[in-house]
């Protein structure tokens, strides 16, 4: 059981509150393309809610609005009960970012830039100096505190940025693809930070790209492609949607899998989602005794299999099933 | 799980700070940087010692007729030339700010719009005023005899500052605009280039040909170190400050307002 990780404050998920994040109709376009195409959203307070989508679905401008970063081309949103277009001082002064790319001076110290953002919050220089060192330590970046950022490992930018994002301890966290181009245990280490910080009542609105990451932070998901919410519910509930069961096939051969692919689809009649890296084949299996019939079908053609199972499909199955979309590439994310 | 970090304290906002603390953070972000990117300071105080000493030794005897009396033309125009060079900086760094997204953590913090600008300009000062008296150590060693004495000097010095602070204006808009700091610097060069060149910073424009001395006369740049020769000798008269102090103005004017625009835009 995480502790929460921010001390003396209540969850105060009350009943009648205010959403944290109440946004309508939210539409920005560069050019000609339509980044966010009127995306509604509704954060309750102290809840983690993941916005899902490939690149270039809409997340990072979706979010950029929420922050007042972005000024959008229509709709309206309150942030902790501020509006976004009318009171931006009051919405910053309630949120804070983190963006993909850390928001820091490379050439400043860790504890430097923590000492910057709080001195800009308005602290005193010796209220803001014990503010950075105790937030260093909680982040264990003590043994690092005087060294400049340029130096650090990228989970270390990581946390230092999340750290400068607790300065003052926001009604809202932004985090924008928090664990994009982390290793393994650097993921880890932020997603328990997260959990953590949702568990002392800082309600986190994220984006990811990693369906695993949704799943595993998420109280809710919004799935985003082409600017449009295409689906919206905990990640029971998306998978719920998706309906039955699916067949997962591991070859043993890669050399086969296309020939099996297409096996699969022309006996079970459905889409067939290529895992090239795991050599993994899925397709929705409306029986058991459809998806046994594809399998001897393999076994008969010569393909071999090292395992197959029938499961309830993954968030990843739920995600391609809704978005139609078979490949992971995408355009390149604007903004 | 091994790794426990320890709680964080829950911190609340103190009082909204003023415009001018928001600035002053930034103003000491700027003198931060002299510390920890010493490459930049070696640039800043190289750069002026090669020009003084490179332009008096080549064209003093045959512009002046001696080395001393060709110091005494050319040192305060040297000053302007430098701090307009030096303006570049800060545009460059404004650029990597923003490149690296450094710029998305001010903008969405509760401060006064302007103040990252101003914590640069800060920064632009400091730069200005570093060069200046190292300029002014070599021409003093060298011979150069501000004739209207300290306070000429300090009178000098503060126009000095007033035109750097209206020529970074023109870098912070470009450094908003342009997303490599590189790219910031070659345009600075092909703009700055020929403005300081066709001026009256090196060569007296009575030598010049017609068409030339007409644009050199023009040139704000030349009006610029006219003022600065007159506030040194001590005779300079109101106008000719005034008219130095015109470009500036205008800059800021127009570039204070169109980088705050920036800043928010999107």
């Amino acid at each position: 059981m995480d502790q929460p990780i921010i001390a003396d404050r209540r969850p105060d998920a009350g009943n009648g509150e205010p959403p944290a994040v109440l946004a309508r109709g939210m539409t920005k376009s560069f050019g000609a393309l339509k980044a966010v195409d009127g995306i509604d959203l509704e954060v309750p307070v102290g809840q983690i809610f993941a916005i899902l989508g490939p690149n270039g679905a809409g997340k990072t401008t979706l979010m950029r609005m929420l922050a007042t970063l972005t000024t959008p081309d229509a709709g309206t949103a309150t942030v902790m009960g501020h509006d976004l277009l009318a009171e931006p001082q009051s919405v910053r002064a309630s949120i804070a970012m983190t963006g993909q790319f850390a928001s820091l001076d490379e050439d400043l110290t860790g504890r430097e830039n923590l000492i910057l953002v709080a001195r800009l919050w308005g602290f005193s220089r010796r209220d803001a100096r014990a503010r950075a060192d105790h937030l260093m330590a909680a982040f264990e970046l003590t043994d690092a505190a005087n060294r400049q950022v340029k130096d650090y490992s990228g989970g270390m930018r990581r946390r230092l940025d999340i750290g400068a994002s607790l300065i003052v301890t926001p009604g809202v966290l932004f985090l924008d693809e928090p664990t994009t181009g982390l290793d393994p245990s650097a993921r880890q280490r932020v997603w328990r930070m997260i959990r953590r910080l949702a568990r002392s009542g800082v309600t986190i609105l994220l984006t990811t790209q990693y369906l695993e990451e949704a799943d595993q932070l998420a109280a809710r998901i919004a799935v985003i492609n082409h600017g449009r919410k295409i689906a919206e519910g905990t990640s029971r509930e998306l998978k719920a949607a998706t309906g039955s069961g699916f067949l997962h096939v591991t070859l043993a051969d890669p050399a086969q899998i296309e020939a099996a692919s297409a096996l699969l689809e022309q006996r079970l009649e459905a889409p067939v989602q290529h895992n090239a890296e795991d050599m993994r084949l899925s397709v929705k299996a409306a029986t058991a005794a459809s998806a046994s019939d594809g399998v001897a079908a393999l076994v008969a053609a010569g393909v071999e299999l090292s395992d197959f199972s029938m499961g309830s499909p993954s968030l990843e199955e739920v995600f391609f099933s809704l978005t139609g979309q078979m490949e992971e590439t995408a355009p390149e994310d604007v903004a | 799980m091994s790794d426990q970090p320890t709680l964080v304290q829950h911190a609340a906002r103190p009082p909204r700070p003023s415009g001018v603390s928001n600035a002053l953070v930034f103003g000491w972000r700027a003198v931060l940087k002299f510390k920890h990117v010493p490459e930049q300071t070696f640039d800043l105080v190289m750069g002026p010692i090669m020009f003084t000493l490179l332009f008096t030794f080549i064209f003093g005897s045959a512009l002046a007729g001696s080395i001393s009396n060709y110091l005494q033309y050319l040192l305060p125009g040297i000053l302007v030339q430098t701090v307009m060079f030096n303006s570049m900086y800060s545009g460059m760094g404004l650029s990597t700010d923003i490149g690296k997204g450094l710029f998305d953590r001010f903008r969405s913090l509760p401060i006064w719009s302007l103040a990252p600008f101003a914590g640069l300009m800060v920064g632009d000062v400091l730069r200005h005023l570093i060069a200046g008296l190292i300029i002014l150590a070599i021409g003093l060693a060298l011979g150069y005899r501000p004739e209207a004495g300290v306070v000429g000097v300090v009178a000098a010095f503060i126009l000095l500052v007033a035109i750097g602070f209206g020529v970074g204006w023109v870098f912070l808009v470009l450094g908003m605009l342009i997303r490599t700091p590189a790219t910031v610097m070659t345009l600075g060069f092909a703009v700055l280039f020929p403005v300081v060149f066709t001026s009256n910073i090196m060569v007296d424009p009575a030598t010049m040909p017609d068409w030339l001395r007409a644009i050199v006369e023009l040139n704000p740049v030349s009006h610029m170190a006219s003022a600065m020769r007159g506030l040194m000798t001590g005779n300079a008269n109101a106008s000719e400050v005034l008219t130095a102090l015109a470009a500036p103005a205008v800059l800021t004017v127009i570039l204070a307002p169109l980088t705050r625009w920036l800043y928010r835009r999107e």
